[in-house]
C-alpha cells in the first residue's frame, strides 16, 4: 500500500488518529469537567495562611503519599462521610505562572488520605508534634520529620507556639521548640481539608462494594463475633494518635485516659459526651482542645461503645462495662439535647 | 538458571512466613531466644542421627563383607575343577579385546582439513580453565562515520550517568521506607527526592538512552546518513540541562504541583521538549532522505513515539483545561501516555532492529507489527484515566480506560508473538551471547508487565491494589524490566560495534543477573505486601497496621534495590571498558603491522 512507503502520509494518518483520540479521551472530558463545577455552597475560598499553606504542601511534595479523593467503595468510608465529587476540586486553580494546577488526587496511599482531615484531625497541636516528628505521636509511623519547619528559642515571644516535644525527639536540642510562620500555614491548609454537605435534593453518591452480610447465618442465632466489635482496633483508627496506644497520653499536649476520672466514672455520660461534642475544660493545664471525633467521624452507636468499654478495660482502667440500650439512650439525649458538661 | 529458580522459589516461600510471623504478632517464629533454643535442640537431635547412621551403615557393611567372602571360596573350588588349556586360550582372546584402540583416523582420514569456501569465522580458542562459558565475540561490521559515533556515545553516556545517579536517589528513598529518621535535611527529604528519581531515570537515563540508539536505528535502516549532526548535540545539550535544573530546583522545593513525572515547572520542561522537537526534525528528514522504497517499521514505532510526545507535553502542560478536575484528567493521560507513547513505542521501534540483528533471522512476522502500531495508537490512548477509578472522574472515562486497558493486549500478544516467534529455533543462541538474556527478559518483561497493567484495571482487581505499593512494583517491572533491560540490550550490541571494544563478559553476565534478580528481590514482595496491604484496608483495619505490615516487604525492596543499583555501576564500568582506549592487540593487526616493516615489504609499495 502507498502510505507504507510515503512518509508523509504514514505519519500523518498516525498523528491524526491520536490527537482525534487525545480530544476524545482527555481534552475535551478535561475542558467538559472544568467548564461544568462549581464550588459546594459552604465551602470557603483559602484565605492567605491556607494558601502560603498550600505552597508549602506543594513545595513539600506531601502528594508522593498522601492522597485526597473518598473513593465511593466501601472501603474508603473511613476517609470521609461520602464519595468525593467534582464539586469538592472546584477551587483548586491554577497556582500561578510558573506552576501547574496542584495535583490533589494522587495515586499512591503509604500515608492516610487528607481529604476530610480538617474533620477528623482538626487539633493544631496534635497536627504540631506530627510535623515536628510524626513518631512522637504516632510511633510506627514512616512520614518524613519536618524538623526545618520549626526553630529552637531559649527565649520564646509570647505570641509564639511552644511545642511539648517529648524528650527522646528533642535529642540535642537546648531551648524551646518553636512553629515557624511556615508549619502554621502548613497546618491551617491541612485543617482546610473538609467534606462539605451536599445542597439539598443532590443525591449523594453511594459507596460500592459493601460488606455483605454473612445471610447463611441461622435466624436467631447472633453471633457474638458479629455483633461484638473490636475496640482496640477502633481506639487505634480514632483516638489513638493523641491518646496513644498505652492509654497515657503525651505529656503537656494530650490528656492521659488511664486512671482519667471521666473514663472511670460508673456513669458513661460525660465520656460519651466528651467523644460527641468535643472538650475543652483542660485546656488551661496545657492540653489540647479534644474535637468532637465521634461526630466528625460519624461514628455509630455500637462502635462507640466498643471504643468506650476498651478505654474502661485497658491500661489497668477497670470500671463497669456499659451496655449498648444505655448508650443508644445516652447518644440520642446527647444528639438532640443541650450539651451537659 | 536453576539456581535463580530456586532462589527466586525460596523467596516466594519464605516472604509469606515471614509476613505471618509480623502480622499475627504471635512472636514465637520471629523470637530470636526461640530460634535459638529450636536450634540448641536440633543439633545434638542431628549428632544422634547421624550416629545411628553410621552404626547401621557400619552393620551392613559386615554382612556385606562375609557375603563376598562366601561367593570368593565359592568360586575358588569352581575354578579348581577346570581345564588349564581352554582357559589360557580365552584369557589371551580377552587380553587381546581389552587391549583394542582405534587409531584416530578411521573418519577423519588423513588428508589434512581446509576451509577451502571461507565458511568459518569467530573460531575460539580455549587456552584457560573455562571458569566462566565464554560468549560470542561481537560480529565485525562496516565502519560507521565517527562523528556519528561520538554523538550516540555522548548520549549513552550521559543516560548512563543519569541512570547511576537517578537510582542512588532511587535506593535511598528505599532505605527511607526502614528508617525515616536516616536524615533531617529538607532537601533530601522524601516528598522532594522522590519526583528527582523518576524524572531523572525517565528524561535522563531511558530518555537519552533512546534518543542515541534511535540515531543509529533510524539512519541505517534508512540506508543513509542522519541529516544533521549538529542538531542531535543541541538535543543532548538541551535533554541534559533539563535535567540538572529539573533536579536542583525540586530538591529547593520548586515543582509543577504535584502530577507524576511533570515535577519540572514548564520552563525547564520546556527544554526538554525543544530536545525532542529537533529531534523529530532531524529523524524526519532523515527518513525522507532514505535510499529505500518502504520506511522500515522501525522507523514508524520511533517517529511516532516523537511526534505522540510532544502532544502529551503540550496536553500536561498547557494551562487552558486544567483547572478542578481537568487536572486529574491532564495528568492521567499525560503519565500514562508518557510511559506508553514515549518510552514502550520507541523501545518496540528500536527492538524491531536490534532484535532480527542479533539472531541473523528476519522479523517473525510484519504484519504483526503494523497490527501491533495501530492497534497501540487507538487503544493505549484511552487508557489514562485508569489511574483514577473510583475517583471523582466521570465513570464512563474510567470505563473507556479499563476498556483500552484490555484493548492492550491486542498489541501486547501481538508483538511477544512476532518477538518470541522471531526467536524461534534461536533459543540455542541464547547461552552463547552475552546480549541475548538482556532481549529475552525484555521479552518476557513486557508480556508479564502489560498484561499485569491490564489486570489492575479491572475494578474488582483495583480494589485490593489501588494506591498500594502494588503500583510501585509494577511501574519496576514496566521501566525497568521492559525499557531498562531493553536498553542494556542495545547497548550491549550497538557499542561494540561503535568502538570495536567488548566487555568483559563476565562483568556482563553480573550485571545481567544482579540486575534480575534484584528486580525480582524487589518487585515480588511488594506486589505481596501489596496485596495484603489492600486485604487489610477492605477489612477496615486502622491505617497504622498497613504501615506495620509492610515492614519487611519494604525491607525485602531495599535489598532487592541494592542489588539493582550496584548492578548499574557494573553496567557503568561496562560502557567505561568499551568506550576507553585501552587497546587489546590484535593479532592480525600486529602480524601486518609486523610485515610492513620487514625489508621486502617496504620495498614493494
Amino acid at each position: 500500500m502507498d502510505i507504507y512507503n510515503n512518509h508523509k502520509r504514514l505519519f500523518g494518518v498516525a498523528i491524526i488518529l491520536f490527537i482525534v483520540l487525545t480530544m476524545f479521551a482527555a481534552i475535551l472530558p478535561a475542558l467538559n469537567s472544568q467548564n461544568n463545577n462549581a464550588p459546594l455552597p459552604g465551602s470557603h475560598a483559602l484565605n492567605a495562611d491556607e494558601v502560603a499553606g498550600k505552597g508549602i504542601f506543594i513545595r513539600e511534595g506531601c502528594i508522593a503519599c498522601h492522597t485526597q479523593q473518598v473513593r465511593n467503595v466501601d472501603m474508603d468510608k473511613m476517609w470521609g462521610t461520602r464519595p468525593s465529587i467534582a464539586a469538592d476540586y472546584a477551587r483548586n486553580i491554577r497556582t500561578d505562572i510558573w506552576r501547574n494546577t496542584a495535583n490533589l488526587m494522587g495515586s499512591e496511599r503509604t500515608g492516610p488520605d487528607l481529604m476530610n482531615i480538617g474533620n477528623r484531625q482538626p487539633s493544631q497541636d496534635w497536627h504540631l508534634l506530627h510535623l515536628y516528628n510524626p513518631r512522637s505521636v504516632v510511633e510506627q509511623s514512616i512520614m518524613p520529620a519536618y524538623s526545618w519547619l520549626f526553630e529552637v528559642k531559649d527565649y520564646p515571644y509570647p505570641g509564639d507556639i511552644v511545642l511539648h516535644v517529648p524528650d527522646q525527639f528533642r535529642k540535642g536540642v537546648t531551648g524551646q521548640i518553636v512553629a515557624t510562620r511556615e508549619a502554621l500555614q502548613l497546618v491551617a491548609y491541612l485543617k482546610s481539608f473538609k467534606q462539605y454537605k451536599l445542597p439539598d435534593g443532590k443525591p449523594t453518591p453511594i459507596f460500592l462494594y459493601g460488606k455483605t452480610l454473612s445471610k447463611a447465618e441461622p435466624a436467631g442465632t447472633t453471633s457474638k463475633l458479629n455483633t461484638e466489635l473490636d475496640g482496640a482496633a477502633l481506639y487505634a483508627a480514632n483516638c489513638q494518635s493523641c491518646h496513644q496506644e498505652n492509654g497515657e497520653g503525651l505529656k503537656g499536649a494530650f490528656p492521659p485516659l488511664k486512671g482519667s476520672s471521666i473514663v472511670l466514672d460508673k456513669d458513661p455520660k460525660v465520656q460519651l459526651t466528651v467523644i460527641m461534642k468535643g472538650y475543652n475544660g483542660r485546656a488551661s493545664e496545657g492540653y489540647g482542645i479534644m474535637p468532637a471525633v465521634g461526630t466528625n467521624n460519624n461514628l455509630k452507636p455500637e462502635e462507640i461503645l466498643a471504643i468506650i468499654n476498651h478505654e474502661r478495660s485497658s491500661w489497668g482502667n477497670n470500671s463497669r462495662k456499659i451496655t449498648l440500650t444505655e448508650i443508644k439512650e445516652l447518644f440520642n439525649q446527647i444528639k438532640s439535647g443541650p450539651i451537659a458538661k | 538458571m536453576k539456581k535463580s529458580l530456586l532462589l527466586l522459589l525460596s523467596l516466594i516461600l519464605a516472604t509469606p512466613l515471614f509476613a505471618q510471623g509480623a502480622e499475627t504478632n504471635s512472636g514465637i517464629w520471629t523470637n530470636p531466644g526461640v530460634l535459638i533454643t529450636i536450634t540448641l535442640i536440633l543439633l545434638p537431635l542431628l549428632v544422634a542421627v547421624y550416629l545411628v547412621a553410621v552404626k547401621v551403615n557400619h552393620i551392613a557393611t559386615r554382612i556385606k563383607n562375609s557375603k563376598t567372602r562366601n561367593d570368593a571360596s565359592q568360586l575358588a573350588q569352581s575354578l579348581q575343577k577346570l581345564n588349564l588349556e581352554e582357559m589360557s586360550d580365552d584369557l589371551a582372546k580377552r587380553k587381546q579385546a581389552i587391549e583394542f584402540e582405534l587409531n584416530n583416523s578411521e573418519l577423519a582420514g588423513e588428508i589434512l582439513p581446509a576451509d577451502k569456501k571461507g565458511l568459518l569465522h569467530n573460531i575460539a580458542e580455549v587456552n584457560s580453565p573455562r571458569f566462566l562459558a565464554s560468549k560470542k565475540k561481537a560480529v565485525k561490521r562496516p565502519d560507521i562515520d565517527p562523528s556519528l559515533t561520538r554523538l550516540i556515545l555522548w548520549y549513552i553516556g550521559t543516560a548512563t550517568f543519569w541512570l547511576v545517579l537517578g537510582t542512588s536517589v532511587g535506593e535511598y528513598l528505599g532505605i527511607k521506607f526502614v528508617a525515616p529518621d536516616v536524615d533531617h535535611v529538607s532537601w533530601l527529604s522524601f516528598g522532594r527526592l522522590r519526583p528527582v528519581h523518576t524524572n531523572m531515570v525517565f528524561w535522563g537515563w531511558s530518555s537519552l538512552a533512546m534518543i542515541g540508539l534511535g540515531y543509529y536505528v533510524v539512519s541505517t535502516v534508512s540506508n543513509t546518513v542522519v541529516a544533521s549532526l549538529k542538531r542531535g548535540w543541541y538535543a543532548l545539550y538541551l535533554i541534559n540541562a533539563s535535567v540538572v535544573l529539573g533536579s536542583i530546583s525540586l530538591m529547593a522545593g520548586i515543582n509543577n504541583g504535584g502530577g507524576e513525572y511533570r515535577e519540572y515547572i514548564w520552563p525547564i520542561m520546556l527544554l526538554f521538549a525543544i530536545g525532542i522537537i529537533i529531534t523529530l526534525i532531524n529523524y524526519l528528514q532523515t527518513v525522507a532522505r532514505r535510499k529505500t522504497k518502504e520506511i522500515y517499521i522501525s522507523n514508524w514505532y520511533i517517529i511516532a513515539a516523537t511526534m505522540f510526545t510532544i502532544v502529551i507535553a503540550l496536553v500536561g502542560y498547557l494551562p487552558f483545561w486544567q483547572n478542578g478536575l481537568g487536572e486529574s484528567i491532564a495528568q492521567g493521560y499525560y503519565m500514562h501516555q508518557g510511559v506508553g507513547m514515549w518510552f514502550m513505542l520507541f523501545n518496540l521501534g528500536l527492538i524491531y532492529y536490534f532484535l532480527p540483528q542479533q539472531l541473523n533471522t528476519p522479523i517473525y512476522s510484519y504484519s504483526l507489527g503494523i497490527l501491533a502500531f495501530w492497534t497501540q495508537i487507538l487503544f493505549y490512548t484511552l487508557i489514562g484515566t485508569h489511574h483514577f477509578i473510583f475517583s471523582a472522574i466521570p465513570w464512563w472515562l474510567q470505563t473507556t480506560a479499563i476498556i483500552g486497558s484490555m484493548g492492550m493486549l491486542v498489541p501486547v500478544f501481538a508483538g511477544t508473538t512476532n518477538f518470541l516467534m522471531t526467536f524461534r529455533g534461536n533459543f540455542n543462541k541464547i547461552g552463547s551471547s552475552y546480549t541475548l538474556p538482556f532481549y529475552l527478559v525484555g521479552i518476557i518483561f513486557y508480556f508479564t508487565g502489560s498484561f499485569q497493567g491490564t489486570a489492575e484495571a479491572f475494578r474488582s482487581a483495583n480494589l485490593y491494589w489501588h494506591f498500594t505499593d502494588f503500583t510501585t512494583a509494577h511501574s519496576h517491572i514496566t521501566m525497568y524490566g521492559i525499557i531498562a533491560f531493553m536498553l542494556w540490550a542495545f547497548i550491549y550490541t550497538l557499542v561494540p560495534r561503535l568502538t570495536g571494544k567488548e566487555p568483559r563478559q563476565g562483568w556482563v553476565g553480573a550485571h545481567f543477573w544482579m540486575a534480575l534478580i534484584g528486580l525480582l528481590f524487589y518487585s515480588i514482595p511488594l506486589m505481596i505486601g501489596g496485596t495484603l496491604k489492600g486485604m487489610a484496608w477492605m477489612e477496615g483495619k486502622p491505617f497504622i497496621d498497613s504501615v506495620v505490615l509492610m515492614a519487611p516487604y519494604w525491607l525485602w525492596r531495599a535489598i532487592g534495590g541494592s542489588l539493582m543499583w550496584a548492578s548499574h555501576l557494573i553496567f557503568a564500568y561496562n560502557l567505561y571498558y568499551m568506550i576507553t582506549s585501552h587497546e587489546e592487540i590484535d593479532l592480525q593487526k600486529a602480524v601486518f603491522e609486523e610485515l610492513n616493516k620487514l625489508p621486502a615489504n617496504t620495498s614493494n609499495q
